[in-house]
């Protein structure tokens, strides 16, 4: 048994040193590693950078120029950090931190690898005023999809009772919520806006129950954003409610009832990043994505029958935000 | 304000979600309950409850037939069961951190299968409410407990049938009898491996039953860490409920309507911040666990192994 334990502890040894050596070497291509804190498939925050990076390895001239790796399910911050760390070390040339919980171990690793870019998001925050320069932020202003969603929301409930599902009351969640909310406000006052906070981004089974408690109250439209939502999403659809999505398209898991999708793009900033880094600066500047900046968009279900009006509105909304006649205040 | 949490509409909202929610808590409770009764502490549950998920998931997802999913979560259960069995009996490994190892490989397991096999969540049309004649037909109550799918109808008939063969029947006692005094029963002639095998092979075909619950009756969908800490609360409320199925149930629902209640609270608006609202069901839980701790004491041999002397 002992001799196994040495021979396993040798071949752990050897295989690590050999994975060392095989990634270290100098390479033409640009590297970049993304570490998510949900599955890169989860139809919503994940999702969004995951999709990105394969715009922007098709933009940057495919997997020959352009290399990009991914480490998911990052809910644990410590391991995250891990990750993080790794990567500068084997030398990618930008490590994208995806989630606002990732601060703490960006702000200690980042000045140790002051040769590698890193960004981070959704914050603001580039630690340049603690003297460090080498970290970008990014953020979505998903209110401004938020208030679209809402508008939408209004026009379509008869009940005038809309349900929102929502994570944890913070961040983007919180953004996104209360654009949706004064969207609704200000294209239906009559009508009510149900917030659930179920205090978790993967508990399902919660998501979903929350959505059946928004329809015993009244809700024949629904919105929810985090990747939680697909159990709300399977009630919306068992009981022929409406559903308004963000962050990624959710279409796919329900055709009949999901009306639209707040998409986040991120490709054009990590292109921005990119551009930045080519001429030298290795960070200190933050991004959003906008409707102006096409980073936020509104995608239609072309299999839902969305009426002309409505879409009217909505597309008109989207012009008004865009030229500042509407401020959705963060 | 809080006067409109008593309406009829609020107050049997609760009581169907609340009966929705204890649904994966009871059949991974009891499973759980036969285990620990045994003298087994077994806390891979959750692992079992998503291997159980996403077979039942994936199988019906393939042939559309829900039976076949439900058989084949059975049988990922018990073979997720019996190699935790093997691990903590034959091998004697400490029950704690084995269990913790078959959560962590449930969890990598169904993930890795969920990303090779499908890639992307999806739906599938799962278990729907059947309503039971006449009783469906009582007003108000009638809706709520005789309207839903089979597998909440199965986790509540367990109950009283899991108390039965626990207090009625010789391999209930056998079962007692392992987890008190392992020496004693051995002495006897009972086999205490023979019946720790079964019951923890038997708490894995439950909790691939409450994951199938999720999978397939309930959300009927499939994502990575679908369960997200249900099986841990499971083995919770079997020490909540004293290691009694009746126990089990009383916690099961206590959570589940106290969680169903805080969504209430926030949808109808009550001046209630929704971090208070969401401890809400912990903290109730907690108290009641200090409680209830000092009122039962657990079975004598649990997580002890058994070292046949002599």
């Amino acid at each position: 048994m002992r001799k196994f334990v040495k021979l396993l502890s040798v071949l752990v040894l050897l295989t690590m040193v050999m994975s060392a050596c095989g990634r270290g070497g100098t390479s033409d291509k640009f590297r970049v590693a993304v570490v998510t804190p949900s599955a890169r498939n989860d139809l919503a925050f994940s999702q969004s950078i995951y999709d990105a990076m394969v715009k922007v390895q098709a933009a940057k001239g495919g997997p020959d120029k352009f290399e990009f790796v991914i480490s998911e399910n990052m809910f644990v911050v410590d391991d995250a950090g891990a990750a993080i760390r790794d990567y500068a070390s084997q030398g990618y040339d930008l490590v994208i931190a995806h989630g606002s919980q990732y601060g703490g171990v960006m702000q200690e690793i980042a000045p140790d690898f002051p040769k590698i870019s890193f960004a981070w998001g959704t914050t603001v925050d580039t630690f340049a005023e603690k003297g460090i320069k080498n970290v970008f932020a990014y953020e979505a202003r998903s209110e401004q999809g938020g208030y679209v969603n809402g508008v939408i929301a209004a026009q379509l409930t008869k009940s005038n009772v809309v349900g929102v599902v929502g994570p944890i009351e913070t961040g983007d969640a919180k953004l996104y919520v209360d654009g949706f909310i004064a969207g609704v406000n200000a294209s239906n006052p009559g009508a009510r806006v149900t917030v659930n906070w179920i205090g978790s981004f993967s508990d399902v089974a919660l998501a979903s129950e929350a959505a059946q408690t928004h329809i015993g109250a009244g809700a024949d439209v629904m919105a929810g954003t985090a990747q939680m939502v697909v159990g709300a999403i399977g009630v919306a659809k068992d009981n022929n409610v409406l559903w308004i999505g963000t962050q990624a398209s959710q279409t796919a898991l329900a055709p009949d009832i999901v009306v639209a999708n707040q998409i986040y793009d991120w490709s054009g900033i990590i292109l921005e990043i990119i551009d930045l880094m080519e001429k030298g600066t290795l960070g200190g500047q933050a991004f959003e994505i906008t409707l102006a900046n096409k980073g936020l968009y509104l995608e239609y279900n072309a299999a839902f029958n969305l009426p002309a009006d409505v879409r009217q509105l909505a597309d008109k909304t989207v012009q008004d935000i865009i030229s500042g006649a509407i401020v959705v205040a963060p | 304000m809080i006067g409109e949490l008593f309406t009829a509409q609020v107050l049997l909202g609760i009581l169907t979600s609340g009966i929705r929610l204890a649904t994966p808590y009871l059949y991974a409770g009891i499973g759980e309950t036969f285990g620990q009764r045994s003298g087994v502490l077994n806390l891979g549950v959750e692992g079992q409850m998503l291997v159980g998920a996403f077979a039942a998931f994936y199988t019906v997802r393939q042939t559309g037939n829900l039976w076949l999913g439900l058989l084949v979560a059975i049988l990922a259960g018990a073979l997720m069961g019996l190699a935790m069995a093997f691990v903590s009996i034959t091998l004697r490994a400490k029950q704690g951190i084995s269990g913790i190892g078959f959560f962590l490989f449930g969890l990598g397991l169904s993930d890795l299968l969920f990303q090779t096999m499908l890639g992307t969540v999806e739906t599938v049309s799962g278990f729907r409410p059947v309503a039971i004649p006449l009783l469906s037909a009582i007003p108000v109550f009638g809706p709520v407990f005789f309207n839903q799918n089979l597998l909440v109808y199965g986790a509540y008939l367990l109950v009283p049938v899991a108390a039965f063969v626990m207090n009625r029947t010789t391999f209930g006692l056998k079962v007692r009898a392992v987890g008190e005094t392992p020496e004693a029963a051995d002495s006897l002639g009972v086999s205490v491996t023979r019946v720790r095998y079964i019951t923890v092979t038997m708490g894995g075909v439950f909790s691939g039953l409450a994951g199938a619950s999720l999978s397939i009756a309930l959300l009927n969908v499939f994502q990575q860490n679908l369960t997200s800490g249900l099986g841990f609360i499971a083995v919770a409320l079997v020490y909540f409920g004293g290691w009694r199925p009746w126990g089990v149930l009383a916690g099961a629902l206590l959570f589940s309507m106290v969680n169903a209640l805080q969504l209430w609270v926030q949808v109808l608006g009550l001046p209630i911040p929704s971090e208070f609202a969401v401890m809400m069901p912990y903290v109730l839980t907690i108290v009641a666990l200090v409680v209830a701790v000092q009122r039962v004491r657990p079975p004598t041999a649990l997580t002890k192994s058994f070292v046949r002397e002599g």
